[in-house]
């Protein structure tokens, strides 16, 4: 281990000529990595032109007999929810896996509070007093007085994101939207009722218990709905699942379903990210 | 040349688009600014993605009065994609800002350089 005294000739000497070859490098480097990439987008086929080899067989089949086969007129929907359900049955699972990542990460509680604490010990001269090591670590002792133009002005904007949130979910297999969209906007809605109000208004509907129970009923209602009518799909069983008609708000079989489901996930997930961030659990 | 760059203008732009954030990773010190260079590279791809699904004079695949014929609409493919990188790369920001905030507890600084450093002195 080196003295402090060793840290100041380092940060000189990184300052110094290093880092300007070090800039000199990067710039030509960005500069030959633009050119580089320009000239492959330049023998790419053109933009927009209707035989482009993408524009394959794969994409007309999607379009031709999307409506038929899944019901959705949306047929960006019915791909991925459809034929491509899988595929989003590991975003939503990507998505689960990355709160806990973060929940691992940022939580504090029990283990993580102990750890902290003993850093706090040692390095008394850049933290203070110690009795404060956990009221600094819980960012609630820093909770600011909740500002009355933004409670006022949110029961006003609160109910209508909510409300369209709920409503690009219902309907992403007949409009643009879908799960993703919709539990965003339902996420930011949750965010903004807990700058505006608090964590003692949000607790009483999301807490870790609710947001761990809708995470994981929704992700095994797409898992096990998805798992049957692929299986049934797959050795030619009827698998007794209406599709309705086309246009219709209930109608497209399974991908109402499962808009709903990943709409949860997503939105558990954003007010999760943000509420771990901000005090360190959910 | 000037209608060769002109009828790929979308790409030249995720080109550039990608370069910057390129750019900000290496040039800028300070985690979050990296952070944000690496979701304006997510953005480059997004829009090279999308722009390689566009078709002239075509409207979004959303079936409207009927029309079925696959003539009437844009490849839905490229968007289907470009859903599974947002989802993504907002996990992997997820991710990363919470590795930063670690950081900045346990070294109280966001340069990376100098957390390098306080690392390599610890030992």
């Amino acid at each position: 281990m080196k003295k402090d005294d060793d840290l100041q000739p380092i940060l000189s000497r990184l300052s110094g000529k290093l880092r300007s070859v070090y800039k000199i490098t990067a710039l030509v480097l960005v500069v030959l990595l633009f050119f580089v990439l320009a000239a492959a987008m330049l023998g790419m086929p053109a933009i927009g032109n209707k035989n482009n080899p993408d524009n394959n067989e794969v994409a007309r089949r999607y379009i031709e007999n999307g409506v038929e086969e899944t019901g959705a007129v949306n047929i960006v929907s019915g791909m991925i929810l459809d034929y491509r359900a899988f595929d989003t049955f590991g975003e939503s699972c990507v998505l689960f896996v990355a709160t806990i990542c973060v929940t691992i990460m940022l939580r504090i509680d029990g283990q993580n509070k102990e750890d902290d604490k003993e850093a706090e010990k040692k390095d008394k001269t850049s933290f203070g007093i110690r009795e404060s090591a956990f009221k600094k670590l819980d960012s609630r002792y820093y909770e600011p007085e909740n500002d009355s133009i933004l409670k006022v002005s949110s029961l006003i904007v609160i109910p209508i994101i909510l409300v369209f949130g709920i409503y690009v979910i219902l309907n992403g297999h007949i409009s643009p939207g879908g799960g993703f969209s919709g539990g965003a906007v339902l996420g930011a809605g949750f965010i903004l009722y807990l700058s505006a109000f608090g964590f003692s208004a949000t607790e009483r509907f999301m807490n870790a218990k609710t947001v761990k129970i809708i995470t994981l009923v929704a992700l095994l209602v797409y898992c096990i709905a998805k798992s049957y009518s692929f299986f049934t799909g797959a050795n030619h069983i009827e698998s007794g699942i209406p599709l309705g008609t086309p246009g219709a708000i209930l109608s497209s079989g399974l991908i109402l379903v499962l808009n709903i489901c990943v709409g949860m996930v997503v939105a558990c997930t954003m007010y999760s990210f943000y509420a771990l961030v901000r005090r360190g659990r959910i | 040349m000037w209608s060769l760059i002109t009828r790929h203008l979308n790409d030249i732009v995720a080109v550039a688009l990608f370069v910057i954030g390129f750019a900000d990773l290496l040039f800028q010190r300070n985690m979050i600014k990296k952070i944000i260079g690496l979701n304006i590279m997510d953005t480059a791809i997004y829009l090279l993605l999308a722009s390689q699904g566009y078709i002239t004079g075509r409207k979004a695949p959303i079936i409207v009065d009927g029309v079925e014929s696959a003539s009437a609409y844009i490849n839905p493919i490229p968007s289907g994609l470009v859903l599974t990188g947002i989802v993504v790369s907002v996990s992997v920001t997820a991710l990363l800002l919470s590795l930063t905030i670690r950081m900045y507890k346990k070294y109280h600084s966001l340069d990376l350089d100098h957390c390098l450093m306080m690392a390599r002195r610890e030992g």
